[in-house]
């Protein structure tokens, strides 16, 4: 776990390059919301989500998804060294958060889904392994502080 | 977590675009199974999973079809699914995990295939609704 061959990096990182974070982040959040709407437990705060339309018209869904992704992106130029990348936040998302790793991996899911939907035939299996390798790695990182 | 009428219109409506290209959908689910998550390769030792196999092909086809029965008899999926359901748990007995890590390479193929029509609704829907599929298929294991 954790080790990038050239490949797989060389597709995370020309992939990345193209990605419009704020865009691609606010749809992977809203999607989780909607698509597994337990997952609005964690965004009581977060006003209307009552419906597919109010989740995805959500500013807050939008900047929240932005900053999700901006974080990811720490993974994407750290790739030798994600798990110490993410210790901090390891931490913040189990003792202040409270959030069960089990959505780390359903975003990460959901994330390589828009990706597939913005960039069709270019997202071929081996780019989709690259990334499924990276969002195993990252929900894992993310996971590891966790007591 | 059953269908409601929208999700069941919206997964009928999706699979009469895609039925044309259901052989191909299939084969690159498969594909994008077998090289996202290598582990389920173990299920076919007897096949060359190379790209463009016939195999990978013909299986493609098998599976999107049962998908596709599964559309058409929407309101019966367990109906439709009984022999493959007998089938998964007393002959081929692949671990429920891989349900999921299929249906998930499944969507990825939609979402490639049909940027446009691949809402957020549609995407849940869809997820649903393979999610039912695998309960199906599983039902019978004990």
């Amino acid at each position: 776990m954790g080790e990038f061959t050239p490949d797989e990096k060389h597709h995370i990182v020309s992939l990345w390059s193209k990605v419009n974070v704020e865009e691609v982040g606010s749809e992977a959040l809203a999607r989780l919301l909607i698509v597994y709407p337990w997952t609005q437990r964690f965004f009581s705060s977060f006003g209307n989500l009552s419906s597919a339309t109010a989740i995805i018209g959500n500013p807050k869904v939008r900047a929240h998804g932005k900053k999700v992704l901006t974080s990811f992106g720490e993974a994407v130029k750290n790739l030798d060294n994600i798990k110490a990348t993410y210790a901090k936040l390891s931490e913040l998302h189990c003792n202040k958060l409270h959030v069960d790793p089990e959505n780390f991996r359903l975003l990460g899911d959901i994330l390589i889904i828009v990706l597939a939907a913005h960039f069709g035939r270019e997202f071929t299996p081996a780019c989709q392994a690259a990334w499924q390798k990276l969002v195993g790695v990252v929900a894992h990182a993310l996971a590891h502080q966790y007591h | 977590m059953t269908l409601t009428q929208a999700e069941k219109a919206a997964v009928v409506a999706i699979w009469g675009k895609l039925a044309s290209q259901a052989d191909a959908i299939g084969a690159e689910s498969l594909e994008r199974l077998f090289s996202g998550f290598p582990q389920t390769k173990t299920y076919f030792p007897h096949f060359d999973l190379s790209q463009g196999s016939a195999q990978l092909h013909g299986h493609g086809s098998k599976v999107l079809g049962a998908v596709g029965e599964a559309a058409k008899n929407i309101d019966n999926i367990t109906g439709a699914l009984a022999t493959l359901s007998e089938l998964h748990a007393y002959i081929l007995r692949v671990d429920p995990v891989n349900f999921k890590l299929l249906s998930h390479c499944i969507l990825c193929s939609l979402a490639a295939h049909f940027p446009k029509d691949f809402t957020p609704e549609v995407h849940a829907a869809w997820d649903k609704f393979l999610s039912q599929i695998s309960s199906v298929l599983t039902e019978k294991y004990r």
